[in-house]
């Protein structure tokens, strides 16, 4: 632990400032991904976690600030020196994002056939492992979508891996999943860190999975980073903002409610249903 | 008046920027096409699929065109006795312009629609992000193959719905009214040039694939990432590339045998 720390980190984000269509999504955000841990990214729904798995992908280019992975700024690297990025880095899309024109098989299968020359018998060797680790090789044969949601994003974990990158980005792998493929995913994911030597940048809101898992917690809220630590240090903190979203209690910093005028006032006006009576 | 003068001045600037943006893709597109050389199934299977599809819809069609051309030009030749130069009127109508233009059309209505609704469900359903972080172009892995399919595809397409047109006016024209089987034939023979109409109608047909599929492919990719937003663009690629198809039809006739 003490050695590790030492090691440069993975990914580090410094003074990250993100607009969507003029609303701060990030204001000045700070970070580090350390190598070969899990670092799970937490914050109320629309704070911006899915935006940031995407901007560290270099999908969006920030406003401001620097996004570096192994110290090489991504915020600036050309398309090519992306693409080769990328190649590092597997992504699971918070809906899977399947290819819907071919079954579960050939989606494992493309990146290894886009990016290697791998006789076929090795793909399918592949493929198959990869397919086994999630518990899905027998649904092979299987279009996107003849896959339930948990299953989809399932396979869709077993194409990120394919190509054994050194990151993995999960968003909400845990969404949809019942109980026993959750525990199996959950185990998987830390099995994964730890046997290919990966580092993990996990998006959750199951609480209690993730911070069995993860060697360290971002909560984000509001456009900043609220509170950081282990989760027993986020436990036991006196911060607001880690006991409200730990706890899952309504009243806190974290306002549950999108921005809105006063709620009596607002159901006594009526003004939508007039103006289309009118 | 201002509002007005605004309002017409937001949308020109509008309809410039989207021109702007599929040119920049069409370009991308472009510059991509050699990495497809090594990969020709990914063509294939596209030209399959644009091409092999809509080919139902454009035989059907040409069989009725050429028969209504052959019984219209026969009303038309009889009264001058000149029923016997049919085989030339049916065959020249077709090469010349409807081959092409209403190939383009019957194309954009069953092939075009059906790109776009791909290519932006792809978008919708996050696809096209994903092949990204795969490090996997979406502009040459998706988009490129289906323009070139398009390509491909209008021209034979064409040359399929002149050819069974032809027929169906010799059907007409020949078994049921009566117009000597030779001369429909050695007529088309004679009078329909190579250069002048065949070439020149291979021509147009790959001028409107090109803007069709382009404009089905620049669409698609364009569209607004909800169901709402993609069945306005196949509404947009339907229209355009009719508009498209007729405008430069035009142009291009104009341009071969305007002198
Ligand atoms: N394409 C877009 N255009 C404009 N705004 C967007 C777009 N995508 C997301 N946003 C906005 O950015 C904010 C962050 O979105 P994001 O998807 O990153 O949230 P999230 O933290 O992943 O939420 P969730 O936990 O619900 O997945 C949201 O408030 C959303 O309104
Ligand atoms: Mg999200």
């Amino acid at each position: 632990m003490q050695q590790q720390d030492n090691d440069e980190p993975l990914v580090t984000i410094r003074d990250l400032t993100f607009r969507r269509d003029g609303r701060v999504i990030f204001d000045g955000v700070d970070l580090d991904i350390r190598r070969g841990r899990v670092t799970a990214i937490m914050g109320p729904s629309g704070t911006g976690k899915t935006t940031l798995l995407r901007l560290v992908g270099g999908q969006l280019r920030p406003e401001r600030g620097s996004i570096r992975f192994e110290g090489e700024e991504i915020t600036r690297a050309g398309r090519g020196r992306l693409y080769e990025l990328r190649k590092r880095m597997g992504m699971l899309f918070q809906n899977g994002a399947l290819l819907t024109d071919m079954n579960v098989y050939d989606n494992v299968a493309f990146p290894l056939r886009e990016h290697t020359d791998l006789p076929e018998a090795m793909i399918r060797d592949l493929v198959l492992m990869k397919l086994e680790a999630v518990g899905l090789r027998g649904a092979r044969r299987l279009m996107p979508s003849q896959l339930s949601g948990g299953m989809a994003r399932r396979v869709a974990l077993a194409r990120a891996i394919a190509l054994d990158p050194d990151m993995i980005l999960y968003d909400e792998p845990f969404t949809g999943q019942d109980p026993i493929s959750m525990g199996v995913l959950v185990r998987l994911i830390r099995t994964l860190n730890e046997s290919l030597g990966l580092t993990s940048v996990l998006v959750s809101h199951d609480i209690a999975e993730a911070a069995s898992i993860s060697d360290y917690i971002y909560l984000l809220a509001g456009g900043r980073v609220v509170a950081q630590g282990t989760a027993d240090e986020l436990y036991e903190s006196d911060s607001q903002w880690a006991q409200q979203f730990l706890k899952g209690l309504p009243d806190g910093p974290v306002p549950f409610h999108y921005p809105a005028p006063d709620y009596a006032g607002d159901l006594l006006a009526g003004g939508e249903g007039r103006e289309a009576a009118a | 008046m201002l509002d007005l003068l605004q309002n017409l001045g937001r949308r020109g600037l509008g309809v410039f920027e989207r021109l702007g943006r599929a040119s920049l893709l069409l370009v991308q597109i472009l510059s991509g096409l050699h990495t497809l050389l090594p990969r020709p199934r990914l063509v294939i299977q596209q030209v399959f699929s644009v091409g092999v599809l809509s080919l139902v819809i454009i035989v059907v069609s040409g069989t009725f065109v050429g028969m209504v051309l052959g019984l219209q030009g026969y009303n038309t030749l009889v009264d001058f006795g000149a029923e016997e130069s049919l085989g030339v009127v049916v065959a020249l109508s077709l090469v010349r312009e409807l081959g092409p233009v209403v190939t383009a059309l019957l194309f954009a209505g069953r092939a075009g629609s059906a790109l776009t609704a791909e290519i932006g469900l792809m978008k919708a359903t996050e696809q096209l992000s994903a092949l990204e972080m795969m490090a996997v172009d979406p502009v040459r892995r998706v988009l490129a193959p289906r323009f070139i399919a398009g390509f491909i595809s209008m021209p034979l397409l064409a040359a399929i719905f002149s050819a069974v047109g032809v027929l169906g006016g010799y059907f007409v024209g020949v078994g049921l009214l009566g117009v000597d089987e030779g001369a429909y034939w050695s007529q088309m023979q004679d009078k329909v040039d190579l250069y002048d109409d065949v070439y020149n109608g291979v021509i147009k047909s790959l001028a409107f694939g090109w803007v069709a599929t382009w404009i089905a492919v620049f669409e698609g990719h364009d569209a607004v990432p909800t169901s709402e937003g993609v069945s306005r663009a196949t509404t947009r690629t339907v229209v355009y590339t009719s508009l498209a198809v007729l405008g430069l039809d035009f142009v291009l006739t104009a341009l071969m045998f305007g002198d």
